[in-house]
């Protein structure tokens, strides 16, 4: 059985009690998203400015729980000051750590990636303090509260390159 | 009233199989009542015996086992007209839930009565399933969807409303508020409305299960409910309405059973209520509600209603008293104006992670926005926690819940 502190790292409630990139950029130049959980009324608000393909700021908004809020503060920190294609590298491992075939079996190679490629997805690619969402897996009525700002980062790229 | 609050909680929590087992090495504390309630034995021997013993299809076959099945599918109808007071049986149509009776009714009558110029009011703190089906036909129809708005004690703040009744058709209430427990008096919006003309649609999923139910003293001219939250199966849903517009009501859904006869010109629909139960029904949940209304009926409605006054009672006093202004509870204070659902915010905890860390605990509860976002809109918050109540809790529910938010609180200020 996971207990309460495979999912509530001190990591995650420290970035939950202190969230760091919080607040709005100036539309334009920056692209802003917003994503829903329908689940729990959960609102993600992510702003990205990119200049010539690299994320120069972030930031983030809205209201959530701690997984959700504390998991669009690592990816603000994780993002800021890297290439768009980087970012899209991270946002697929983070992916794959996020799905039950991603995470703790390990050996099979499935990808579940919404963009289809094959591998474990998460390639070279380094997560860091990411890391410590892993433990949501275990929960997985809360793995939609970890990935809303992936998800709406993801958005928010795709309205920026439309 | 007795200080304790038990009233049926500890007799009636044998009959409920699921009770006696565990969560995370602890014994279940089942506070999600409004979502599902829990079922008896005695249902789930109902639908057990039903598939072992008559399981065949209805009204149709001449064999013994048909006419069995026909006969106790007929049976549990009946039963739920007596339930509620229906003068007819015929009154009785079975849907899959409360939503579908919804759709069924603005589908249905809303098709042929709606249209640019007419208007339907309906309520802030209405669940989704009273919402989105007027949002759509609205949208297709072109009427006007009017709101009663939700006053600061959690009550429907019914000032103005002669004026949101002038020229409205149809006037769509839930009796008691999912979210708020608010038991709205429908009695007397019914009659305003009627007044002015319109029809009254009252969305009673939370209020059959909970309080003596009366269709006609009510004054409802539609009344949809749903097996799951009374003990029953899920899957199986009622609407009941006067004849009269059931009569006069286009068919919803088309195929078999619903029909007289088929020509390749066309249709004849079949008597109510078979007009709107196309295709085979769900029997086994059919047999199952039935079943569910005879448990009630054998605790009676009257105390399972003064069971959940009483527990209700006790449940906010606990909270006060442990908590004070570290938890609210939305919703009317008294506990004779509102059902047993306590939607809490506690400290500054998230909703999500408080049912968490409560869910570590055994103690099952929901969190979210309990489909009725414009009503959290208007209470501010994006989701709360929600405890409620049911004949199965006792004190000892809400003391665990309650120990279980000490937890909650000691593990978030780490």
């Amino acid at each position: 059985m996971a207990g309460l502190e495979d999912l509530y790292r001190e990591i995650i409630l420290d970035h939950y009690r202190n969230p760091r990139n919080r607040g709005e950029l100036e539309v334009p130049p920056a692209v802003q998203a917003v994503g829903f959980n329908p689940l729990c009324g959960d609102e993600v608000v992510v702003y990205v400015d990119v200049q010539d393909g690299v994320i120069t700021d972030v930031s983030t908004g809205g209201q959530g729980c701690s997984i959700s809020q504390s998991s669009a503060s690592m990816m603000s920190t994780a993002i800021k000051g890297r290439s768009v294609a980087e970012v899209r590298r991270l946002v697929r491992a983070f992916k794959h750590m996020m799905s039950i075939h991603g995470t703790g079996i390990g050996g099979t190679g499935d990808d579940l990636d919404d963009d289809g490629d094959s591998g474990n997805g998460a390639g070279d690619v380094k997560l860091g303090d990411l890391e410590a969402l892993r433990g949501v897996v275990k929960f997985p009525v809360r793995i939609k509260c970890a990935t809303l700002s992936w998800n709406t980062l993801v958005q928010a790229l795709d309205e920026t390159f439309a | 009233m007795s200080a304790g609050g038990d009233r049926l909680g500890p007799q009636t929590k044998a009959h409920f199989p699921l009770l006696g087992r565990q969560v995370h090495g602890r014994p279940i504390v089942y506070l999600d009542s409004a979502a599902s309630s829990q079922k008896p034995r005695s249902v789930l021997d109902a639908m057990n015996s039903y598939y072992e013993t008559i399981n065949a299809n209805v009204h149709r076959g001449a064999y013994e086992i048909a006419a069995q099945a026909t006969e106790a599918m007929e049976a549990a109808r009946a039963g739920v007209a007596r339930f509620v007071n229906a003068p007819s049986a015929d009154e009785i149509v079975f849907t899959k839930n409360v939503t579908e009776a919804i759709n069924l009714v603005a589908r249905s009558w809303g098709g042929a009565n709606l249209g640019p110029g007419d208007a339907v009011v309906i309520t802030e703190m209405e669940h989704h399933a009273n919402i989105v089906p007027w949002h759509i036909m609205a949208a297709e129809k072109g009427f006007e969807l009017r709101w009663i708005g939700v006053g600061a004690d959690g009550r429907l703040d019914l000032s103005n409303l002669e004026r949101l009744l002038d020229g409205a058709k149809l006037l769509g209430v839930t009796a008691m508020s999912n979210v708020l427990g608010t038991l709205n008096p429908i009695r007397r919006l019914a009659d305003t409305a009627h007044d002015a003309g319109a029809l009254v649609l009252v969305d009673a999923a939370q209020y059959v299960p909970h309080l003596p139910t009366d269709v006609q003293a009510l004054g409802a001219d539609f009344l949809g409910f749903t097996g799951h939250k009374m003990c029953g199966p899920t899957g199986i849903g009622v609407l009941w309405a006067r004849a009269e517009l059931l009569e006069a009501m286009p068919p919803f859904l088309g195929g078999g059973e619903m029909i007289l006869d088929v020509r390749k010109d066309g249709f004849l629909p079949n008597h109510i209520p078979h007009k709107f139960e196309a295709g085979t029904p769900p029997i086994a949940e059919i047999v199952g509600l039935g079943a569910a209304v005879e448990y009630l009926e054998g605790l009676g409605m009257d105390r399972v209603r003064e069971h959940e006054v009483s527990l209700t009672a006790y449940a906010l006093r606990t909270l006060e008293e442990r908590y004070g202004s570290e938890l609210a509870v939305h919703g009317p204070s008294e506990p004779a104006c509102r059902g047993g659902v306590l939607s809490m915010s506690f400290q500054d905890i998230h909703p999500h992670d408080l049912s968490q860390v409560l869910d570590d605990r055994g103690v099952c509860v929901r969190a979210g926005h309990h489909c009725a976002k414009p009503l959290m809109r208007h209470l501010g918050v994006a989701a709360t926690t929600r405890a409620s109540l049911y004949v199965y809790n006792d004190t000892s529910d809400v003391d665990a819940l309650a120990d279980a938010l000490d937890v909650a609180g000691e593990f978030f200020a780490r």
